[in-house]
């Protein structure tokens, strides 16, 4: 009977091979991890031995897979005592009379050992995952700690994968068994310690925590599955666990909270569309809009005007303060604008249909006058539906958007009415549609002439497209 | 606005995106100072809704000029807005990194000023991680549909991989609630990584030395149940992009309820059931070879809530059943419920050595309870009799539905509320 001391894969290896030159069957050997005390069970003739006294046997080649030294090196990880034991009856039976055995994963002693590989790689993979740096700042530089405690020894075989991954940091790794630092030359190995050994945290931990809880969605929740794949028994070294109770607390009230905040779209033009729509049914409908809140304040809905068959279309903004006394668009100080450029274009105002991407007039009261507020992107879009529809029933030649409100609303929110002015693009409802100043930046701006002039040519260039179309 | 702000605002918003694996990506990149990437990605933790952190996953900037009804980060929804700088981002990575809490960067972004804008940012953002600090971490940019394609081929220097949501599983979907995302410019950007990818793999195989061009390939996500489309359209449509732009992973992402919500959208508990079912059935469809009309048997053209695809399949078509495993070939063992394809393989290697039996498939850790009535062995295996047994289907509905925190049971399968 032999007995020996082994404690690394390597160990094993020299041992094993010199018990199988000398021809040593696997009941006649016992592996040890440690020394162990002489007890009442121990065999006289079992005491410790070195495998050197076998080397004198002279060496015989041996094969084996490279899948068995694959498994062997994983196993010898694992915190069971058996293990080399174990290791060696599978060798002893590959290299006797079983030269497959490797394959046939159902056998006892494969299955048994896959097993045990099975359980350190899925520690070895925790390790990589669960490690958590500190950074401390000492004289030689940074440096960064963490404390970790792996299932089993799997410290050496992880270690090249930190070595690889953090190559131009200095980094110590602590465990119970033993600890590995790398100075960005070489991994060392040494004795294990304690936490206390481990800083006690980090200042990026406050930014980890604030990310950790806001990346999760309190609407899911699968506390099973997270411990699954997060065992508790590691929560102690992972500072995002320590607010885990919370968040799970929090997540009814959070939810609850999401889904009572609806808001948006819960009216829009879409519920007062006529079933039959004709120009004139539309003008009735829009009438009674509720469709977003700019009625209340709003003196009337100011629909838009023009013939059904009109080539062309221009849609603006919105009625300003006399469109909405009127109720009718581009009647004040920017409809003179707009209708004295469409003169200079030889276009008649009667020839083309007017209407704006919001009918309702928004306004911040003052003490003297109603002050214009451009409508929100909400507004615009409870508002499209009339837009829409005027424009599905007129289909224009050519499509005019007068200004950014209506460009964005009708050709797309990429549109930039500074850059892609007076040029045609497609559009849902126009092959030739063209965004161009409205008529009131005209009114604002200090280069009105030269703006005036522009508007001019583009409304040129639509009629010219109208008529050649 | 300090750093922590931005962080949880922008973290918040990119929650519902379900696409985060960090995989896929052989071999670190040449000279790295920091950051491998080895194949398989790492899950660093997990969060109490099970999914994985395994990259810092967050918004360039939530501001939108879009108004995807779906989206939190629409332009019309009165959410808190935040935008980050190039470098607080590499920095966060950076930092979060070398604590070894990540895996990398998930990048994504609400579309500011127009889509070649916000796409300049996200690829400079990759580039100054790459080039400044030799970043050898994964990461994912999420392309900007109609971005030009000079900005794409940037981006993919850079990334390990490019996605390009597909939003919702049907153009009518998408015509419903993000009438301003155009179904062509979607594909247009997939076909351009597409044709980008095939373009260095023919380059390499030529023998040329190329720029990596999004080593990971490419990934799309699309959200489940805020439409009523059911899951035979979702699935043909992630059996298209599989087939023809050659996607890597199609995510689903059950819709979740988001707080600002279009009043038209259900407001509902996400259908995670439903959800977990989708990735089983895509599953099947990528690596066993069913295709994804035969998964979807029920005639509302909705997978099976109560039991999984396979098992579904396998229920309905007792005629092919039993597979004797000692003889049949391997896409037939790739049909038995409750086998996977890993023992698939090792049932084919094992049965050249000794006949299988029931003892063997218990030991492969086969899901017994599932398999036995479909299979069979060398020695007498008793589930078989039931394979004709009119109650069979029964057996294997769940008893007790599990109950989730603040909800009932039924609507964590169906998602209503």
């Amino acid at each position: 009977m032999y007995s020996f001391v082994v404690q690394s894969f390597a160990e094993w290896r020299s041992c094993s091979r010199a018990l199988l030159n000398a021809q040593v069957p696997p009941d006649q050997v016992i592996f040890r991890d440690s020394p162990v005390q002489a007890t009442l069970f121990d065999d006289e003739s079992a005491g410790e031995q070195s495998w050197s006294a076998l080397v004198r046997v002279p060496a015989r080649g041996h094969k084996v897979p490279q899948a068995f030294l694959d498994l062997a090196h994983a196993v010898s990880c694992h915190r069971d005592t058996d293990r080399f034991q174990l290791l060696y009856r599978l060798l002893w039976r590959l290299t006797t009379n079983e030269a497959r055995l490797m394959e046939v994963i159902t056998d006892d002693d494969v299955h048994r050992l896959h097993q045990m590989e099975k359980a350190v790689r899925r520690d070895s993979h925790k390790m990589k995952a669960f490690v958590r740096f500190r950074k401390l700042v000492t004289p030689e530089g940074e440096q960064f700690v963490a404390w970790h405690r792996p299932d089993h020894r799997v410290v050496r075989l992880v270690s090249p994968f930190f070595s690889r991954r953090f190559p131009a940091m200095n980094w110590t790794i602590l465990t119970p068994d033993e600890s590995v630092s790398w100075d960005q030359k070489e991994l060392r190995y040494g004795p294990g310690c304690s936490r206390d050994h481990a800083p006690d945290g980090d200042e990026l931990e406050d930014l980890w925590l604030t990310y950790y809880g806001s990346i999760f969605n309190p609407a899911r929740i699968k506390v099973k599955t997270m411990i699954r794949e997060m065992p508790v028994r590691h929560w102690a070294t992972l500072p995002e666990a320590t607010i885990i109770d919370d968040l799970l607390n929090d997540a009814p009230r959070r939810v609850a909270e999401m889904i009572a905040r609806q808001e948006g779209h819960a009216r829009s033009a879409r519920d007062y569309l006529p079933a039959h729509q004709t120009l004139k049914s539309l003008r009735e409908a829009a009438k009674t809009c509720r469709g977003c809140d700019l009625y209340c304040e709003a003196t009337q809905t100011v629909f838009g005007e023009g013939p059904a068959d009109a080539r062309i279309v221009l849609v603006g903004e919105q009625p300003g303060d006399q469109e909405d006394l009127a109720g009718r668009p581009f009647v004040g100080p920017a409809g003179h604008v707009l209708d004295d450029a469409l003169q200079q274009a030889g276009m008649d105002r009667s020839e083309v249909y007017l209407t704006n991407a919001v009918k309702h007039f928004k306004f911040e009261p003052t003490e003297k006058r109603r002050l214009h507020k451009k409508p929100s992107a909400r507004e615009s879009s409870a508002c499209r539906p009339w837009v829409d529809a005027e424009l599905r029933l007129i289909k224009p030649k050519v499509l005019v958007c007068l200004g950014a409100t209506a460009a964005h609303s009708l050709i797309g929110p990429g549109f930039s009415v500074t850059r892609q002015r007076g040029q045609f693009v497609r559009s849902d409802w126009c092959e030739h549609t063209l965004a161009t100043y409205h008529p009131s930046a005209i009114l604002r701006s200090l280069q009105s002439e030269s703006l005036r002039k522009l508007l001019i040519d583009d409304l040129k260039a639509a009629k010219h497209q109208a008529d050649n179309s | 606005m300090d750093i922590q702000e931005k962080l949880s605002i922008l973290a918040d918003a990119a929650k519902y995106d379900a696409s985060c694996a960090s995989s896929g990506s052989k071999g670190t990149r040449a000279g790295s100072r920091l950051g491998s990437t080895e194949g398989m990605g790492i899950c660093h933790s997990y969060t109490p809704d099970g999914r994985c952190v395994s990259l810092l996953k967050i918004l360039l900037t939530n501001y939108c000029i879009y108004d995807c009804q779906y989206c939190v980060n629409r332009v019309t929804s009165e959410t808190r807005r935040a935008r980050f700088t190039v470098d607080e981002i590499v920095r966060l990575t950076i930092e979060f990194y070398q604590r070894n809490y990540i895996e990398g960067l998930f990048l994504s972004s609400g579309i500011i000023q127009n889509p070649d804008y916000t796409m300049e940012q996200l690829a400079l953002v990759a580039k100054s991680l790459r080039v400044e600090h030799q970043f050898g971490g994964y990461i994912h940019l999420k392309s900007i549909p109609g971005a030009s394609e000079n900005l794409l081929e940037e981006a993919g220097r850079w990334a390990d991989r490019l996605s390009v949501n597909i939003e919702l599983p049907t153009p009518a979907d998408l015509q419903a609630l993000a009438p301003e995302k155009k179904p062509p410019e979607i594909t247009d950007a997939m076909d351009a990584i597409k044709q980008r990818l095939d373009q260095y793999q023919s380059d390499r195989q030529a023998g040329f030395k190329v720029a990596r061009f999004a080593p990971a390939g490419q990934s799309t996500q699309m959200i489940v149940g805020a439409t009523a489309t059911p899951d035979l359209e979702i699935l043909k449509t992630a059996s298209g992009l599989y087939n023809q732009q050659k996607l890597r992973r199609v995510y689903y992402s059950a819709y979740s309820p988001i707080p600002h919500a279009d009043a038209r959208l259900p407001g509902m508990s996400p259908p995670l059931v439903r959800e977990h079912r989708l990735y089983q059935a895509d599953w099947l469809m990528r690596f066993y070879g069913f295709g994804s009309s035969e998964l979807v048997a029920e005639s509302d053209g909705n997978l099976s809530l109560e039991i999984d695809p396979k098992l579904a399949w396998a229920l309905a078509h007792r005629e092919m059943f039993p597979i004797d495993v000692n003889r049949a070939e391997r896409e037939m063992l790739l049909r038995i419920p409750g086998i996977g394809a890993r023992n698939v393989d090792r049932i084919l290697r094992l049965r050249r050595h000794h006949a299988i039996r029931v003892s063997d498939l218990k030991k492969l850790r086969v899901a017994w309870n599932r398999t036995a009535s479909f299979v069979q062995t060398i020695d007498h295996n008793p589930a078989l009799k039931q394979l004709d047994a009119q109650g069979l289907k029964d057996r294997f509905k769940p008893r007790e539905k599990q109950l989730l925190l603040f909800d009932t049971g039924q609507s964590a399968l169906d998602g209503e509320f």
